[in-house]
């Protein structure tokens, strides 16, 4: 991968809080336009990792760039290009739907007119319009999550950061989920998604596996599966977490 | 009977491992009774006086050195009658005294701050006696009955115990549950085989524990540094303050069930069951000086029981049979409250 | 830019307060129950105090005595005794306050010199025994002095003649109302919005907001600023019902009052939002805020004077920012200082207002 190609690179990356090392020396890096999975049991450090390439967590050593800046001196650039969307949901769950966006696109700095657009466009593809005075607590949790997403992208940031976005949700509203993905990845967004459904890794261009703060494995998952002669990512995983000591 | 032990053990390292809640429950207590025991106070001591003199006389000289050499007064010196209404107005001084002689007769006018009026009647009395020094002497002998230095600060015991354990059992346990249930925490005990009444009771028992323990060093305290004479309504003072955490225990139990976010319980208890206790538990406002219509919303505040009871034991040192009344009506609180709150989790819980 | 952030920041946090459903009442009920209930609890002018009489005298004078007591306003005789053994039990059951004995052969002896009355309060509740004790004490003193004026026997007394200023009906009203609003302000403005942030930190949302470039100061901001109006708008009710209920109107300049609300509110939310800042769960900032509510309260001034406090206890009210609010309401209300006159106690709450933003603002982190 050429250096202009990557939007996130990262070098030894470490958190430490006190005498535990949550994330322990990771290095990749992520090329424009993929769509990067981050596998790993449950504390395996995943979102630790996530949190610092954001800016909401500072390193306690290596380095690491995200969209062109610095994560460690620029924190407040990164987050200009980049959306968001956690594991808990990140809505206001008493505003209304418009309320939201409208909020999130004025912090964003979008002009009245283009944030008219985006909502429109918004609206359209999620096949909300009738929708956009329901109180966000109203939602059914597959809706919530897509409205998230959207509001995450309502910017076209360069990376959006997807902590276990599809917790909790029938596999049929995770594969829907997975469609908005795919269509913001071909819009030229790079996709940067924690999960620990194995099914979901084989969605992605690469995958990294993370076991006891460690990177174990990070390649394509046909790759993977080809190393390790395996059929599934589900077994690359078990072979790769094996010998896990941070499990639950 | 394993499980109950596995949920107070989890409780009780929650409560425990918050050291800084922990600190302030302890620590609260121990500085209310010392304000209140020995900061507050609403005697005056020191009253600021300046004096306006029309003419010097062998009297007014007299009168002024008496202000002088009295260790309730302050003298500050005279001052041109221009002056007196500054003085005032800045709270420099708290009176001023008009000294005018005509035909001999020596006329006496104070201008007093009146702004506290407690302040300004003590105030008018004891220039009065400066002034009339040569009054007969003194027709009053005047004792005090239980609290001979008139400034015991277990005074203040039942009042604050009163308070805290409102804190404690009614807003900790209520907010804790409240809290697992917008984790769905609860659910998933509510899910599981356990009977819903080990779950309420796993919450309670912990509090209940960490009641007593406060219960203790208040009354460690108020027997061994302020004095309170130790006897046997001590045996009646803890069973007495046993009902009272049981009571508000329910009580916590019941916003527990009607409050569906920990803001909402917590904005509810502070303001419903905090403002009320504070205001009209006779803790610090004595309640037969209240309004007839505030005298009878105050009967249905448990704390006001509690704490006539627990004066009448801590400081009257009367036995039992004159609390009858007040445990009584705390009794039929508590199961009142427990019924309520426990038919409430009931049916919240199967929803 | 950033005013246009701002401005969506505060339309979401006044959204998200109308759509709660307790802040919008406690905003409006809160002032309505301070304002209605306190100035009728928080007397600390003592009336009913009850008097149970042993008269072992039983003379015209005993009877003069005993008559006055009955006839003052404060005082009541709530029973006659045979036994000082039966008035005690009486202040046991809880029906006196305050013992008043009169010896045998009372009126025979006063004539040839001065014999005691004994009067025994009842200490429980110090501060009314106190006061009950001495309204009996100036009362019998006044029947004795007319009665040994009627006898022929004289004493010498001046003429005193009192001027009560800013407060010539002493009531004591007068002197809560204007303080009592601190207490809306501690609560409406410091409580609650420390809630209300603890609250976006426990349910994630606060999360969303640092991963957007909001700054941390727009941020604090739209958390404070609806606090600040409605501080404004309390103080406003709660001067009304003041007007309207008690008939009491401030004296001095009403700009002034606003002046030192803004003032006051600045400091309270500061604090408010540095416990938030460092409190990870709502329990642990409702601890901490409750804490600092009872010491305010206590030693600002509000229920006691500050002067009765021992020195040391002097010397903490000097770090208690209530006390200078206070000090500016009463002297505002019922004196009509000129502000001038108050520069000590505006510039005090300016430093509090200024330091406890700061320390807002810097222990607001976006990242940890």
């Amino acid at each position: 991968m050429k250096d202009n190609e990557k939007v996130i690179s990262v070098k030894n990356l470490t958190k430490k809080f006190g005498s535990f090392t949550a994330v322990d020396h990771i290095s990749f890096d992520v090329g424009k336009g993929e769509i990067f999975g981050f596998l790993g049991a449950n504390g395996a450090g995943k979102t630790t990792a996530m949190r610092m390439l954001c800016g909401l967590s500072l390193p306690s050593s290596g380095e690491g760039r995200v969209a062109g800046y610095d994560i460690i001196r620029q924190p407040e650039e990164i987050k200009r290009h980049i959306g968001y969307m956690s594991q808990k949901f990140s809505l206001y769950e008493n505003l209304r739907v418009n309320e939201n966006i409208r909020l999130f696109s004025i912090i964003y700095g979008m002009s009245d007119s283009s944030m008219k657009e985006a909502s429109e466009k918004l609206y359209k593809d999620l096949r909300m319009e009738d929708m956009s005075k329901t109180l966000v607590k109203d939602l059914p949790v597959g809706w919530k999550q897509k409205l998230a997403f959207a509001v995450a992208t309502i910017h076209r940031p360069e990376i959006v950061f997807l902590d276990e976005p599809t917790g909790g949700v029938d596999p049929l509203t995770r594969r829907r989920f997975w469609e908005l993905i795919y269509k913001a990845s071909s819009e030229g967004m790079t996709i940067f998604v924690t999960t620990h459904y194995l099914d979901e890794a084989e969605y992605c261009n690469r995958v990294s596996i993370m076991v006891d703060g460690r990177i174990s494995a990070l390649d394509s998952p046909e790759a993977l599966k080809e190393r390790f002669q395996v059929s599934s990512m589900d077994d690359v995983f078990r072979i790769v977490a094996k010998d896990a000591l941070r499990v639950d | 009977m394993a499980i109950f032990g596995a949920l107070v053990k989890k409780e009780a390292l929650h409560i425990l491992r918050d050291t800084r809640t922990m600190v302030i429950t302890i620590f609260m207590p121990l500085v209310l009774l010392l304000l209140f025991g020995f900061a507050i106070s609403t005697e005056v001591n020191d009253i600021r006086i300046a004096a306006v003199v029309e003419k010097h006389t062998c009297e007014t000289r007299k009168i002024l050195e008496r202000f002088r050499v009295n260790e309730y007064f302050t003298f500050l010196g005279l001052v041109a009658p221009t002056e007196t209404e500054r003085l005032l107005r800045s709270g420099r001084a708290d009176a001023v005294l008009f000294l005018r002689s005509d035909d001999a007769n020596l006329k006496a006018q104070i201008m007093v701050d009146a702004a506290n009026p407690t302040i300004a009647q003590t105030v008018t009395a004891y220039v009065g006696g400066v002034i009339n020094k040569e009054e007969i002497k003194s027709p009053v002998l005047t004792y005090t009955l239980y609290n001979p230095q008139m400034k015991s600060s277990y005074n203040f015991v039942p009042g604050i115990m009163g308070m805290i354990f409102i804190l404690i059992c009614a807003i900790m346990t209520s907010v804790s549950i409240v809290r697992e249930k917008e984790n769905g925490t609860m659910n998933l005990l509510l899910v599981s085989p356990i009977r819903p009444a080990t779950i309420i009771l796993g919450k309670l028992v912990p509090y209940f524990l960490l009641s007593c323990v406060i219960l203790a060093i208040m009354l460690f305290i108020s027997y061994t540094l302020l004095g309170l004479p130790l006897s046997a309504s001590i045996v009646n003072v803890v069973l007495l303050s046993f009902l009272y955490i049981i009571l508000s225990l329910s009580f916590g139990l019941l916003v527990s069930t009607i409050a569906d976010s920990q803001l909402t319980a917590l904005i509810g208890s502070a303001v419903i069951l905090m403002l009320p206790v504070i205001m009209l538990s006779g803790m610090i406002f004595p309640i037969d000086n209240m309004p007839v219509f505030l005298q009878g919303v105050s009967c249905i505040i448990p704390a006001r029981w509690y704490i006539s009871a627990m004066r009448k034991l801590m400081i009257q040192q009367l036995d039992a049979a004159y609390i009858f009344k007040e445990v009584m009506i705390l009794t039929s609180m508590t199961i009142v409250l427990l019924v309520l709150s426990i038919r409430k989790f009931y049916s919240s819980s199967r929803k | 830019m950033k005013l246009r952030i701002l401005k969506a920041l505060l339309r979401k946090e006044v959204s998200l307060m109308r759509r709660n459903p307790l802040i919008p009442k406690m905003i409006i009920g809160m002032p309505l129950m301070v304002m209605l209930v306190l100035p009728l609890v928080a007397v600390l002018d003592i009336k009913n105090v009850n008097v149970a009489v042993v008269d072992n005298d039983r003379s015209v004078l005993s009877r003069q005595i005993i008559a006055d007591i009955g006839a003052s306003e404060v005082l009541k005789v709530s029973a006659m005794c045979n036994t000082h053994t039966e008035s005690i039990s009486i202040v046991e059951e809880g029906n006196a306050d305050v013992i008043l004995t009169i010896p045998p052969d009372y009126s025979r002896n006063i004539i040839s010199g001065i014999v005691p009355v004994d009067v025994e309060a009842n200490g429980v509740n110090a501060s009314k025994a106190m006061l009950g004790a001495r309204y009996v004490s100036e009362s019998i003193g006044l029947t004795l002095r007319q009665w040994l004026k009627g006898q022929g026997i004289n004493t010498v007394e001046y003429d005193m003649s009192v001027i009560n200023i800013y407060n010539p009906t002493l009531n004591y009203r007068n002197y809560m109302i204007p303080a009592l609003m601190v207490v809306l302000l501690i609560i409406i403005c410091g409580f609650v919005p420390a809630l209300n942030l603890v609250n976006e930190k426990e349910t994630g949302t606060i999360e969303a907001m640092n991963v957007t470039p909001v700054s941390r100061m727009c941020f604090v901001l739209s958390k404070l600023i609806p606090f600040w109006i409605v501080g404004i708008f309390v103080v406003t009710v709660g001067m009304l019902i003041g007007w309207v209920v008690y008939g009491l109107f401030p004296v001095g300049n009403i700009l002034a009052i606003y002046l030192a609300t803004v003032l006051f509110s600045l400091v309270m939310s500061g604090l408010g939002v540095t416990i938030a800042n460092s409190s990870s769960t709502m329990l642990q900032s409702i601890f901490v805020m409750f804490a600092f509510i009872m010491i305010f309260q206590l030693m600002s001034g509000l229920f006691t004077p500050i002067r009765s406090m021992p020195e040391w206890a002097q010397a903490i009210t000097l770090a208690i920012p209530p006390r200078y609010f206070i000090e500016i309401m009463r002297s505002l209300y019922l004196k009509g200082t000129p502000i001038a006159e108050l520069w000590e106690q505006y510039s005090a709450l300016t430093i509090f207002a200024i330091s406890f933003s700061l320390i807002a603002a810097v222990t607001y982190r976006k990242q940890s």
